[in-house]
């Protein structure tokens, strides 16, 4: 019954295609452009984007680290704030009004839009990087924990009221881990968010991190120097969703979409 | 197994003039009117009705969930104040908690009331045993049919040996199969203990089957239209309810079920 995880991820079979399909995608890209020979600006091929990388490995590595920084403080920071945000509401009919409707009002406003305004702010660097990513990753954190704490069975209180249950323990028996899973698919939404909100952070208050990588290659016509960038983004995206849904399925063994099947 | 304490001999429960009236809309709805019942020690009490008659409006204020507008209900001779003591709960849905084991969830009852979980583990394991569970315990919710879910809800209920069982239409979600070996198992669990049960129903035979005494009510505005021992020897099979005796009993519901409208006859 318990299986361990690697062998639960692996027997998915949703990763072996999503390995075999990009390999495809590389390959065919790589014959295309030595097929038709595009002018380098336009699209470099796979092969030259790894030669650019492996000619300064070190240059991009310090700046993935450095939007990875970002990135994971950001998202730190929103969930340790969203949670706190999200508890706050549920158990305050105020703070509900006040704080919550303001959430809503602001996440239908393109929040990219505001990057500018953080620079005039907090002046370029890493504060208003933080600050752009941020403002992205809270809202979907916030948003799913509220409901996810407002989701218990009303019988199920009922039946703790019944039993003189404290408010401690409906909070912390019953409604914090009933929300874990919309806070999981929040965190999910707003890791990925942090990562765009970094590197808008980047391209507009930045010296630093690929982002800037991307718009200073992208000023010199580099455009696989842009590539190198674009790839290690996604490579970075990519992993740091797989570790909130691995970090999920530690955390929520019980939840159902964790369960075999045949469970 | 555990006496009453401080009450007349008679009455354990007491239900005087009861009403529940909601604020709406559309004015006020009486959702209760002028209910009257005693309830015995020990007795096993089947409140029977169709939906919209306030049965289980009447079950949440005995639970002490809400309060009723008029009249009174007084526990061993005291006035109701939120939930009473030694009280068990058991719904429809289970609501079992998906992230803890079956034993888990039974020892629920003793967190909440704020008894130490350790002094009631063997306990919960013995009651897992004699509702079937056994091998079950560090099993999850999801891993168990609806049976065996609504089973391990009973064990919570009956953790802290509590005097009075509350039941809402606790079979209600279950196959007729189900249902019949769950009507065995608490019948025979009652006649084991001595606990007051109070169980809601919209199932005809289910409350004459398991009751002492059947409390029929109707709705617009929910009230208790007839109330009648049920005199059939203990332990029951479940074949009696192909007697003529246990048919009289549901023909005098079902009468007035077609009365409401709710049966044609």
């Amino acid at each position: 019954m318990k299986d361990s995880l690697i062998a639960k991820i692996m027997r998915d079979n949703r990763s072996l295609d999503i390995v075999l399909v990009l390999l495809g995608t590389i390959l065919l890209w790589e014959l295309g452009v030595r097929l038709f020979n595009p002018p380098a600006i336009i699209l470099p091929a796979p092969s030259a984007i790894w030669a650019a990388f492996m000619q300064s490995p070190w240059v991009f590595i310090r700046n993935m680290l450095y939007t990875l920084m970002t990135t994971g403080l950001a998202f730190v920071i929103s969930v340790v704030l969203g949670v706190i945000m999200a508890v706050g509401i549920v158990q305050s009919k105020f703070l509900e009004r006040t704080v919550y409707t303001l959430l809503i009002a602001i996440n239908s406003v393109p929040k990219v839009a505001l990057a500018p305004l953080f620079v005039i702010w907090l002046g370029t660097g890493v504060s208003s990087q933080l600050a752009v990513a941020v403002m992205l990753a809270i809202f979907p954190i916030v948003i799913n924990t509220v409901l996810g704490l407002r989701s218990v069975d009303p019988d199920m209180l009922n039946l703790a009221k019944a039993t003189r249950a404290s408010k401690f323990d409906i909070i912390y028996k019953i409604r914090v881990p009933n929300a874990l899973p919309s806070l999981f698919s929040g965190m999910k939404v707003g890791i990925s968010f942090a990562l765009v909100g970094a590197i808008v952070g980047e391209f507009v208050a930045g010296g630093r991190g690929l982002g800037f990588l991307v718009l200073t290659a992208q000023g010199q016509f580099d455009t696989t120097r842009v590539f190198v960038s674009l790839v290690l983004l996604g490579v970075m995206g990519t992993i740091l969703f797989y570790a909130v849904d691995v970090m999920e399925r530690i955390a929520l063994p019980w939840h159902s979409s964790q369960r075999q099947p045949n469970a | 197994m555990n006496m009453m304490t401080g009450t007349t001999p008679d009455t354990y429960l007491r239900i005087k003039g009861a009403g529940k009236t909601y604020p709406s809309q559309h004015g006020p709805v009486v959702a209760l009117s002028d209910i009257n019942l005693d309830v015995r020690p020990g007795e096993f009490l089947s409140i029977v009705g169709p939906s919209g008659c306030g049965k289980s409006t009447l079950l949440k204020c005995l639970a002490g969930l809400e309060d009723i507008t008029s009249g009174g209900i007084t526990v061993s001779g005291k006035p109701l104040a939120g939930p009473p003591d030694r009280m068990g709960v058991v719904f429809q849905r289970d609501v079992l908690l998906d992230w803890r084991t079956i034993l888990d969830n039974v020892l629920l009852q003793a967190e909440f009331l704020g008894h130490p979980r350790e002094q009631y583990r063997d306990r919960a394991l013995q009651l897992l045993e004699r509702f079937g569970l056994k091998g079950y315990e560090k099993r999850h919710p999801w891993e168990l049919s609806g049976g065996m879910r609504q089973r391990a809800s009973i064990c919570r209920a009956l953790l802290c040996d509590p005097d009075l069982l509350l039941m809402d239409e606790p079979f209600g979600a279950l196959d007729a199969m189900t249902r019949d070996d769950l009507n065995v198992e608490l019948a025979r669990m009652w006649q084991e203990t001595s606990k007051t049960v109070i169980f809601i129903t919209h199932s005809i035979s289910e409350a004459v089957f398991l009751a002492d005494r059947v409390v029929m009510m109707s709705r617009g505005p929910g009230r208790i239209v007839d109330v009648f021992d049920v005199d059939l020897p203990r332990p029951r099979p479940l074949s009696v309810r192909e007697s003529d005796a246990f048919g009289v009993y549901a023909q005098r519901i079902r009468h007035h079920f077609a009365e409401l409208g709710v049966l044609k006859e």
